[in-house]
């Protein structure tokens, strides 16, 4: 580990008795706590962090914040690792390995930079003239394209962090804990209010962190932590350091993300997450976002070595590294000098300072030339040099109010160029939340407006950039945020903090630099330094008529990647208004979007991964099957057992082994996952009417009755069994997939439609667990375990239903069936359904009892043409369709009967249910194949139907398919080919009843 | 995410409710005495207006009710929640 | 009867009484900020009627002793039992010992001569005890209920999401301490889901 080569020898936040080792690009580095990684790498002299993702020119460290551009690294290796994690933001902690992205085979030695081997083939627009072309030559330059650039590398395996998330509520949300927040903070909390007070850096102070400011006449650095103390010890006020407010949605709903133990690294989180989603409601957002510094745009403006001047100035101030040994400042405002000084002080050489002002008149550019720092007014910079570091600069004179540049070039040897074009307010958020910004002329940036939610910005993310006019604003909107949920301070009146400041002049001109002789063209200006966009390549956009900024934006991908164009944006639209002939006034900016940094997606997942990815439904009975060997099949969020495998047994065969049992002997099923729904009061029978298709008034008390429920367009939407249980007293059953749906269909024309019906419904799936016992010896094992009732097939017929004791429990038996089998519904309170399960299963023994699955049951309801809603049928089919007309009564009206007369419901031709039989008896027909009458047909051809369900019936020998056939009634007996992968097969059409045509097994 | 005045429970997060598309679709009172083309315009046309909207929302993990909302499709601003059968607010009629 | 052997509560299948019966000294990271329990078996009874009229009022107070709170997302009953539950305008859950088999016959013979309705859902729902001073942050972390001590407090009660089961949320004392009342065949996941959103505060099972 070499020496810290540019590290000051005292100052800064850095703590020097902790030091920390890191390794970058494989060399391993040492830095102390308190730094990120970039003020590490640059406290090492490390120059070049990354190449450009066109051109791949090397780049350095840009910024010192969340608007980097260049500095952007893969942090960590393995499943621990991070695409695209900016430097600046990344606290350093022991250990850290970072590599650079863009690179190859490395950042230092660039293969496609040393060929030149990206750039002709991306100009502007390159990826919309492409695509014009045929793709075949998209393909070859993608090969070359992914392999050279792109940012980033997902992770290798499984994520093996642990993310939160966590919803909270408060009164006033502060984004961002600089003065202006913490001042807004300060004068809400201290009322009592629920205050969350969010800032993205690892403690509170913002910008005062970077300099040596006076807030009420002492260190800010001072009056920063006493306002956090003060602030932690409000019981109302929660302070959330390292969290980034990321999103700003509807109705004060806003989205941050904490990074709880990403600074540790990534061993030492414990049972903490890695990082936490605050999903943040607020009555009242203050928005403290502070402001971003924008670089001027001049010729070769990419060179590392080349960064913001508020950067340099926070890398000698809070982190105590050297940027560079000798600087130049390149500015068109006050701002900048601030920096000379500090670097000056930091014991950098400040070899002049160049101002695009002829004549600043400031007391900054009056303190700088008093200590004897070079002011070059009325000049620019117009070219750069150095190969992997910057080595010297030319300036000119400018003329022409900055059009173009003139007289001799003076060439100033330095290694760091730090530059100003003045300051954009955060407005991002701002923006999200459907404020509307304006240009501000004065300052060349664009400002909050107005806003459209409960909404106030401060400080610098609202224009007002001096530290006593941030301090007033913050706290009067915090007062007044308090003041307006109706929270108001006890006890003696407090003031808002304040600051004597240095006044600034208003910057000078932003545009883009002229090159000498090269009016168009020549050295690259560059205006986004992530996507490698120039200012020529806007110039280009515009001349093809991308003058639209969102257009400009797509066509060039200015203001795209991970920094969203934090540094890019405005000079880009500079740029374009100027081509224009108007202003960033008249063009308007693109939309802002969130995140407003990348945010992972482990965490928008949060703990809703694995086994938690989404709610499980288990039956009592749900842990028996499991070790029964029950493979498991979704329905909706339920779990059904689908066959149970023996051991030696494939699906097939499991499956066929259950539907024998069934019809031969016994077969036993968990039905507890349909849907029940219990019906009271007088009007009951009413309701039932009305949503049903067959009428209800005259089933009698113990009996049951099958129906359709259609939609309002005359659609199957359901079907079930429906008892009644007493006089004004009814049971329903749904199926397992629309029990909810069901319930809710009843409760909103209940409460819609027909308020005046007297009559409750109340879901009671959850209360029981059902136990269906079907095939011949059903009745034989039910009747050792009841003694109370007649099973008797003429004391207790089919659809009917009976109160009795099973197994010394109070259960009801319904003689319904699914399978067409003699069956039994039986239902006990749900904490008695496993111990009846196994009390059955022990019992049936004698029998060889057989659980089936929803497979068996498929098979064997298919064989009886029982339908499935959801397989048979899907929102366009009519009872009618099915065949199912018998069940539609005339003689009263429903939900959905007036939709069966319209013109296409009534029409001939409709797809009707049928069954088919395949000429191959082996041939199980995929589910969903299309029918056609005739295959050879010179394509398209004509669908005429499709299979909806199709099995091997092991009960039949042979396989047996349902299907919707366009007229399928009228076609009996007739071919039909089915169109198949390598060719068709012939079926013939028949009546969809496969098995027992008679009945006589499900009245036995 | 919209925070929903429930007219039962107050305001709670949108993922509570299920939204029933525009209100005040009058079913017909007798079905058989309207036309093929007005009984679809009760089943399937609706207004999509930008600006102000009357809809259905009900509080399915909540209370349960049925209740209307008029809100701006653009703003998403809520200027009332009122119940089922309740006129909506500065509805003369 | 049906023999006791029969019985299983919701969550029986994980061994939550063992878990409850391990010393805390034994358990590792003995600083527990959220405490779970399956309640034990409740009678629970849905009860739907007009809150309007005084003889639903009257006839629900002669069988409980109180009448169903109108006021929304309040429970009447307090800490004790019976409890009833305001789930909507027009449903109640009513909850009391299980012992006390009596109360669904009562309720439905008080309330046979009125349009009410009156079922036994004392299987439908399991009981999730949840207290410990890391409990509010649990709940925050699935439910976008405010359940701040100003927006929410004792005897407040109200159907919410959780994770993604719908629950409902019962606060019992200011410590807090609530129960969460959620169908059956979702049990086994929120319990899950509870045990792996308190790890960071740590997790103790009673009984």
């Amino acid at each position: 580990m070499r020496e810290q080569s540019h590290r000051l020898a005292e100052g800064g936040r850095i703590d020097r008795a902790t030091p920390l080792r890191f390794t970058f690009n494989g060399r391993r580095y040492g830095g102390f706590a308190g730094d990120t990684l970039a003020s590490a790498l640059l406290a090492n002299g490390v120059s070049v962090v990354g190449r450009g993702v066109k051109y791949h020119r090397p780049r350095g460290i840009f910024s010192a914040g969340s608007e980097e551009p260049n500095a952007v690294v893969q942090l960590e290796t393995g499943a621990h690792t991070l695409a695209n994690a900016r430097a600046t933001r990344v606290e350093l902690y022991d250990g850290l390995v970072a590599t650079s992205v863009n690179c190859w085979p490395s950042a230092e030695y660039d293969f496609a930079a040393a060929l030149g081997l990206l750039s002709p083939l991306l100009p502007a627009g390159f990826y919309y003239k492409t695509f014009k072309w045929p793709a075949s030559l998209w393909m070859t330059y993608e090969a070359v394209i992914r392999r050279a650039a792109g940012l980033g590398r997902a992770p290798d395996g499984p994520d093996p962090d642990r993310y939160d998330k966590i919803n909270v509520h408060c009164d006033v949300l502060v984004v961002g804990g600089g003065p202006a927040g913490l001042a807004a903070a300060l004068a809400a909390g201290r009322t009592g209010a629920r205050v969350i007070l969010a800032d993205e850096q690892n403690e509170m102070g913002g910008a005062l962190l970077d300099g040596h400011d006076e807030i009420d006449g002492a260190p800010a650095q001072d009056w920063t932590a006493e306002a956090a103390a003060r602030l932690d010890a409000m019981d109302e006020v929660r302070c959330l350091p390292r969290t980034t407010v990321f999103g700003y949605y509807h109705h004060n709903f806003l989205a941050a993300l904490e990074r709880v133990t990403d600074h540790l690294g990534p061993q030492d989180a414990g049972v903490l997450p890695r990082q936490r989603l605050w999903r943040i409601r607020a009555r009242k957002v203050i928005l403290a976002t502070g402001a971003i510094e924008r670089p001027p745009v001049f010729a070769g403006n990419d060179r590392p070595g080349i960064m913001l001047a508020h950067a340099a100035r926070t890398y000698v101030n809070r982190y105590a590294a050297r940027p560079g040994r000798r600087a130049v400042l390149f500015t068109n405002n006050d701002g900048a000098y601030r920096a000379a000084l500090d670097l000056r002080a930091a014991d950098v050489e400040v070899a002049a300072i160049v101002d695009t002002r002829p004549e600043p008149t400031g007391d900054l550019p009056a303190e700088a030339e008093s200590a004897d720092i070079e002011l070059i007014a009325g000049h620019a910079v117009v070219a750069t040099h150095g190969r992997k570091r910057l080595s010297a600069i030319e300036v000119m004179a400018l003329g022409d109010g900055g059009g173009q540049v003139s007289g001799e070039a003076r060439r100033i040897p330095c290694d760091l160029l730090a530059v100003s074009g003045g300051w954009n307010p955060t407005a991002h958020l701002f923006s999200q939340s459907g404020g509307r910004l304006r240009f501000d002329a004065t300052g060349a940036c664009l400002v909050p407006a107005v806003a459209a939610q409960a909404t106030r910005p401060a400080g610098a993310g609202n224009g007002t950039f001096a530290l006593d006019g941030c301090l007033a604003e913050g706290w009067a909107a915090g007062a007044a945020a308090a003041a307006e949920v109706g929270s108001r301070a006890r006890g003696r009146a407090a003031k808002a903090p304040g600051a004597t400041v240095t006044p600034e002049e208003p910057p000078g001109d932003y545009g883009v630099v002229p090159a000498p002789g090269h009016p168009e063209g020549g050295p690259k200006h560059f205006v986004d330094l992530q996507n490698d966009v120039t200012a020529a390549d806007i110039a280009l956009a515009a001349r093809e008529g991308y003058g639209s900024v969102e257009h400009l934006k797509r066509y060039t991908t200015l203001g795209m990647g991970t920094d969203q164009g934090k540094t890019a944006n405005v000079a880009g639209l500079a740029i374009l208004a100027r081509l224009g002939g108007t202003d960033v006034a008249g063009t308007g900016h693109t939309t802002f979007r969130p995140p407003y940094t990348p945010v992972t997606f482990g965490a928008l997942a949060g703990r809703d991964v694995g086994a938690l990815s989404d709610a499980a439904r288990r039956t009592p009975m749900h842990h028996w099957h499991e070790r029964a060997g029950a493979r498991f099949e979704d329905v909706g969020q339920w779990k059904r057992p689908w066959y149970y495998r023996h051991p030696g047994e494939d699906m097939a065969g499991a499956v066929e082994r259950e539907c024998l049992a069934a019809r031969n002997t016994l077969g036993i099923m968990d039905a507890t996952t349909l849907g029940k729904i219990d019906i009271q009061g007088p009007d009951a029978a009413e309701l039932l009417d009305r949503v049903y298709t067959n009428a209800w008034s005259k089933l009698e008390v113990g009996r049951c009755r099958y129906s359709l429920m259609l939609g309002e367009d005359g659609m199957v939407m359901d079907d079930g069994v429906t008892a009644r249980l007493g006089r004004h007293h009814y049971l329903m059953t749904t199926t397992t997939g629309n029990a909810a749906r069901v319930l809710a269909w009843l409760e909103e024309w209940l409460q819609t439609e027909w308020p005046e019906l007297r009559v409750y419904v109340a879901s009671v799936t959850e209360q029981w667990a059902t136990i269906t016992l079907c095939g011949p010896n059903a009745r034989r094992l039910l009747a050792e375990f009841t003694g109370d009732v007649d099973l008797g097939t003429q004391a207790f017929p089919f659809m009917a239903w009976r109160a009795a004791t099973v197994g010394g429990i109070a259960a009801r038996l319904f003689r319904v069936s699914f399978t067409g089998e003699l069956s039994f519904e039986i239902n006990v309170p749900a904490r008695y359904g496993l111990g009846l399960w196994t009390a059955f299963m022990n019992a049936g023994e004698k029998y060889g009892i057989t659980p089936l699955g929803t497979e068996a049951m498929h098979v064997l309801r298919a064989e009886k043409g029982y339908i499935i809603v959801g397989q048979e049928t899907d929102g366009t089919v009519t009872p009618a369709d099915l065949g199912m007309d018998w069940i539609v009564s005339s003689k009263k009206d429903f939900i959905g009967r007036r939709s069966l007369g319209r013109t296409d419901t009534a029409r001939p031709g409709r797809k009707q249910l049928v069954g088919l039989e395949t000429e191959d008896a082996a041939l199980v027909l995929p589910e969903g194949a299309h029918l056609v009458e005739n295959p050879g047909q010179e394509p398209p051809v004509p669908t005429i139907g499709h299979v909806t369900s199709s099995y091997h019936s092991a009960n039949l020998g042979r396989s047996i398919a349902l299907a919707l056939v366009k007229g399928g009634r009228g076609r009996m007996g007739e071919a039909v080919h089915v169109a198949l992968e390598g060719g068709a097969a012939r079926a013939v059409i028949r009546d969809p009843v496969f098995f027992d045509v008679q009945g006589s097994r499900l009245h036995g | 995410m919209l925070l929903i005045p429930c007219p039962w429970c107050g305001r709670r997060d949108e993922s509570e409710f299920a939204c029933g598309g525009e209100a005040h679709i009058a079913r017909p009172a007798d079905p058989d005495a309207v036309s093929d083309a007005e009984w679809a315009d009760y089943l399937f046309m609706r207004t999509n207006p930008k600006g102000a909207h009357r809809e259905r929302w009900v509080h399915v993990h909540g209370c349960g009710r049925w209740f209307n909302v008029a809100r701006h499709t653009v703003t998403h601003d809520i200027s009332a929640a009122y119940k089922v059968g309740e006129k909506p607010p500065g509805d003369a009629s | 009867m049906a023999d006791a052997y029969l019985r299983q509560s919701p969550l029986a299948h994980l061994g939550l009484a063992a878990r409850a019966a391990i010393p805390p000294e034994d358990i590792e990271g003995t600083e527990a900020g959220v405490v779970l329990c399956e309640r034990p078996a409740r009678h629970q009874i849905g009860l739907r009627g007009d809150a309007r009229r005084p003889a639903f009022r009257a006839a629900v107070k002669g069988v409980l002793g109180f009448a169903p709170p109108a006021k929304a997302t309040t429970a009447a009953g307090g800490t004790g039992l019976p409890r009833a539950l305001w789930l909507g305008p027009d449903e109640w859950l009513v909850v009391t010992d299980d012992d006390d088999a009596a109360t669904v016959a009562d309720l439905s013979e008080a309330l046979a001569r009125q349009h009410a309705h009156v079922v036994d859902l004392s299987d439908a729902r399991a009981v999730i005890g949840l207290a410990g001073a890391g409990a509010r942050d649990v709940l925050m972390k699935g439910c976008t209920l405010d359940v701040h001590r100003r927006a929410f407090g004792p005897g407040r009660c109200t159907r919410t999401l959780l994770a993604r089961a719908q629950v409902i949320v019962h606060q019992i004392t200011q410590a807090p301490d609530y129960d969460l009342y959620v169908q059956r065949s979702f049990a086994e996941y929120l319990w899950a889901w509870l045990e792996d959103a308190g790890t960071e505060y740590g997790v103790r099972v009673t009984a």
